[in-house]
């Protein structure tokens, strides 16, 4: 007579140490081997779409710091490339440059962190999250320089940026990107080629590219699944069309290509900012617009390449002050839609894992 | 012939030692002789034996409990500020300069906070697991040497006695686990038996190894043995063998899947707090002192270093020097899976054990009297072709990769990668 | 490669020994801020504003509460008299836009960050308060401001503020 046997429900709850952010997953458990998930989230849903409607085209952008607080400038970025795809005008020239550097600059503290928080879940004990929030404190130093804040910055307005650089921007910057591949060559081989590292994460969680296309992935989880893809590059906006950069793409789509697309991401985000800083014109940095705006009637959709994903806004405007319909294409969100298929078959560590190199930031799944 | 209880040196022991040998480097069998003589256990009249046994054990244990039990919160401090300085940060430096008075703060905190049992946990096993957890490491402590003559309890089968009791430790992992009625506890519980059971098997090998050198399992002739040579030349793949079984047992990283703090978080102590906590935090620093001290023992020749400072300064100075490897492993290392982890110890500890054990006892029995120092060499040699040997043999290679780049622009309208790009407009 | 790896990792550990560390020892040093810190605080210069209310207007949480009488002669001065001005600094995210707005120069972003309170309501900023607070504005949004120094003790009269 076979033993019956029924699978153990654990609840990874909402407080976790490793969920990043507020994020719940019911799974079913075979001993140590995942048979089903149930994801629930919603924890951290504050409205924005539906505020969006309340509030003026530039208060928005207060909004979207919010959405992936880790990576804010990407969203003001975002926001203000689909109002401009709306009303039809251009940022100049020098705008378009600082954007990018400031676009790069945020996502090397994003992949910084997203890096340390996934080491941290394979148990590297807290030692490559400190040297890589140094390099992060460095950035936030920048960006406080630029605009005055370290997290929630709406230093993005609708046709270029809030102030110009302060004049000590440019010599800390210069001395951040002469260090920092030093720095990135620390993490490498600290961890690169770490023998217990590469046993944990070679073929763990592996994403084919087919299904990750399926799926509508993007950012770093599709280019590590074997699929080039990446807005910059299909369709430059701002600057990026003036830039010499490559794009890593991986082979396989295992938690260690996508460990290593990061990290080769963060020497092409170098080497974009540097271009950008020997190419910067002089000029306005701010189209000249009136405070309220009104746009002509329409919709609009205008996405940029997030460090997440493709993160993306959906305006609709009737005219007035407030947009009709902000709808948000979150890139944490859809990355989440293949969880069943990712996770089901490996081991309850190999889920903690999997999740962490996903990067997922629950402030934009949940908005 | 005097009737001498024990304790009390036998008269002319201490001829010929001026006061810094008698009373420093001989501390211990100095104080003992005295506080026996003093209780008349060289004389016909005064205490009779047992006494002045129980006295001087209750003495004895005082001290050695005392290192566990003080050493454990500075073990703390010093894991606290080693990592500290290996992350590129200070540690604690509010309390006390440097941070010393920190452990009296810990202290105090653990022991005013609330000690809160599950409702539906059972009771008297949850109360009981940190006991069985924490007494049998600290009767570990007994055969270690601490100096020359200054050894708890001379048994002749030290060694085998200390693996005997640290297993006995296991229990009461499990016994928390289970108690705590928590998924996650029963989790780190499940893994605990397994992984810890395991990495006994290499640890009594390689026990074993050292054991055939000496010639016998007493742990003050195994230091004797050690004239100039510490066995760590002698035996680099049983050191190393050692090493790791011992990081397994204590459940350091890379194998510190009990506590893993990012999966489970805490394991099998989840739900425990206060002063229950803070016995299954001692028996698990006790465990790395106490094991520390018997790797010092067994591979590093224990209390013997040059005379100008006393033996037991140069153990602590041994132990202090191990315990800061562990910790600098800790701060290196991701952690294992535990699948990974029991393969590699069936599959790769336990065949370079029974190498080790191999090589060792053939070396024995070819210099029955001593082994000449050319051998040490020949040893390291041995060792490095036994794991690489062995590694490429059963296929365990672990390569990095590397990645495309693709740098062109993509007009709208082509594929990549089977992807076709749109224009984006409007 | 066969252990290569780790060892690689612990030359990189062992070598984080024998730097300094980067640690800020707070409170005795601070980190240092930059001149367009939004800091936690407002400075106000009454006699530049008006009560035009742009900053309340502007605010995406409506935080300022700005209520506005009838002077008493419009002919001399401004033609409101500021009754209350309060700002809710509980519920500010110090975003900047009511500086942004104000076409006087008469608000600006402070530079402190350490104002802890005890009470929700004692968040709310008044009017006297923010006339007899120490004045440090931030050069936010105000990029005539970038170069001034401030000594310790002084604060910029309303003179120097503005353009």
């Amino acid at each position: 007579m076979a033993l019956k046997t029924e699978p153990i429900i654990v609840n990874i709850g909402p407080q976790h140490p490793s969920t990043h952010g507020v994020f719940r997953l019911r799974v079913a458990f075979d001993g140590e081997v995942v048979q089903d998930i149930e994801p629930v989230f919603g924890y951290l849903h504050r409205g924005s779409e539906k505020l969006a409607e309340e509030r003026t085209y530039t208060q928005v952008i207060t909004l979207t710091d919010r959405l992936d607080y880790l990576a804010a400038m990407s969203n003001n970025l975002a926001y203000c490339v689909a109002v401009e795809k709306l009303m039809g005008i251009e940022a100049p020239e020098r705008a378009k440059y600082i954007r990018t550097m400031i676009a790069e600059l945020q996502r090397i503290a994003s992949h910084l962190m997203a890096q340390g928080f996934f080491l941290q879940d394979l148990g590297a004990f807290a030692t490559p999250i400190m040297y890589m929030f140094r390099e992060r404190e460095k950035i936030l130093d920048l960006f406080e320089m630029a605009c005055g804040a370290r997290i929630t910055y709406s230093y993005m307005r609708v046709g270029g940026v809030n102030a110009d650089l302060p004049p000590e921007f440019m010599p800390y910057l210069t001395t951040f990107i002469n260090e920092m591949p030093a720095h990135i060559d620390e993490y490498e081989g600290l961890l690169r080629e770490n023998e217990i590292l590469i046993t944990r994460t070679k073929n763990v969680g592996i994403l084919p590219a087919d299904l990750a296309i399926n799926g509508s992935i993007t950012g770093p989880v599709l280019r590590a699944s074997g699929v080039a893809w990446d807005l910059r590059k299909s369709d430059p906006y701002e600057a990026y069309g003036k830039v010499k950069f490559e794009i890593p793409v991986g082979s396989v789509g295992d938690n260690y290509d996508r460990f290593l697309v990061r990290l080769e991401e963060m020497r092409q985000s170098v080497r974009i900012i540097k271009q950008c800083m020997e190419q910067m014109p002089p000029g306005p940095h701010r189209v000249d617009l009136p405070m309220l705006l009104r746009p002509r009637k329409g919709d609009a959709y205008g996405s940029i390449e997030g460090p997440k994903g493709e993160l993306g806004f959906y305006l609709v405007s009737d005219g007035g002050v407030s947009p009709y319909r902000c709808a948000i294409r979150s890139s944490s969100y859809i990355n989440l839609n293949l969880l069943k298929e990712m996770l089901v078959g490996w081991k309850m560590q190999d889920l903690i894992t999997i999740f962490g190199s996903l990067d997922v930031n629950m402030g934009e799944v949940d908005r | 012939m005097e009737h001498l209880a024990t304790g009390c040196q036998p008269p002319g022991f201490f001829d010929g030692m001026n006061q810094w040998e008698e009373w420093v480097l001989n501390f211990f069998p100095r104080f003992g002789d005295s506080l026996c003589r003093s209780m008349g256990g060289a004389s016909p009249g005064g205490f009779p034996d047992w006494a002045i046994f129980l006295i001087l054990g209750i003495a004895g244990a005082l001290i050695v409990v005392n290192i566990a039990a003080l050493g454990v919160p500075y073990v703390v401090l010093l894991e606290r500020k080693l990592l500290g300085r290996f992350h590129n940060r200070i540690g604690p430096n509010r309390v006390g300069i440097f941070g010393l008075a920190q452990p009296l703060a810990d202290a105090l905190k653990l022991m005013t906070k609330e000690d809160v049992t599950p409702s539906a946990a059972d009771k008297l096993m949850h109360a009981l697991a940190p006991l069985v957890f924490a007494i049998p490491v600290v009767l570990m402590f007994a055969p270690i040497p601490w100096a020359d003559h200054a050894v708890m309890a001379d048994l002749d089968i030290g060694i085998l006695y200390i693996v005997a009791v640290t297993t006995a430790a296991e229990v009461g992992v499990f016994m928390a686990g289970w108690a705590s009625n928590n998924k996650y506890s029963l989790f780190g519980a499940m893994r605990a038996v397994g992984m810890l059971v395991t990495y006994e098997v290499p640890l009594v090998l390689s026990i074993g190894a050292v054991a055939l050198l000496a010639g016998t399992l007493n742990l003050s002739d195994i230091v004797r043995n050690q004239e100039y040579v510490p066995n760590l030349l002698f035996q680099p793949l049983g050191f190393l063998i050692f090493m790791i079984a011992v990081s397994a047992e204590l459940n350091r990283a890379p194998f510190d899947l009990l506590e893993a703090d990012s999966e489970l978080v805490s394991g099998f102590h989840t739900e425990y707090s206060g002063m229950k906590w803070a016995l299954i935090q001692l028996g698990e620093y006790a465990a790395i002192i106490g094991f520390s001290a018997i790797i010092s023992t067994l591979f590093l020749s224990g209390w013997k270093g040059p005379v100008f400072l006393p033996g037991y300064i140069w153990i602590f100075l041994k132990m202090g020097f191990i315990i800061s490897g562990f910790i600098w492993i800790r701060a290196t290392l991701p952690r294992m899976r535990v699948d990974q982890i029991m393969a590699f110890g069936w599959k790769f500890l336990l065949p370079l054990a029974f190498i080790n054990l191999f090589v060792t006892a053939a070396e024995v029995i070819a210099f029955p009297d001593g082994l000449p120092e050319w051998l040490i060499p020949v040893n390291i040699g041995v060792a490095f072709a036994a794991v690489i040997g062995f590694a490429k043999l059963m296929g365990f290679k672990a390569q990095t990769r590397k990645l495309t780049f693709s740098g062109d622009y993509v007009p709208p309208g082509e594929a990549v990668n089977g992807v076709r790009t749109v224009a984006r407009g409007g | 490669m066969y252990g290569g790896g780790i060892i690689k990792g612990f030359g990189i550990t062992l070598s984080y020994l024998f730097k300094k560390p980067f640690t800020v020892q707070y409170p005795e040093e601070k980190a240092p801020f930059h001149p367009r810190f939004r800091g936690y605080e407002f400075v106000w210069y009454e006699d530049r504003c008006t009560g035009c209310a742009s900053c309340a207007k502007y605010c995406p949480l409506g935080t300022i509460k700005i209520e506005t009488s009838q002077a008493p002669d419009p002919n001399v001065g401004n033609k409101y008299k500021l009754e209350v001005f309060d700002i809710d600094t509980g519920r500010c995210m110090f975003c900047g836009l009511c500086v942004e707005a104000c076409p006087y120069d008469a608000l600006y972003m402070g530079s402190n960050f350490e104002r802890g309170t005890y009470t929700r309501k004692s968040m709310v900023v008044h009017a006297d308060e923010l006339r007899t607070a120490d004045k440090r504005p931030s050069a936010f949004a105000r990029p005539h401001l970038h170069g001034v120094e401030y000594k310790s003790d002084s604060s910029l009269e309303s003179g120097e503020a503005g353009r």
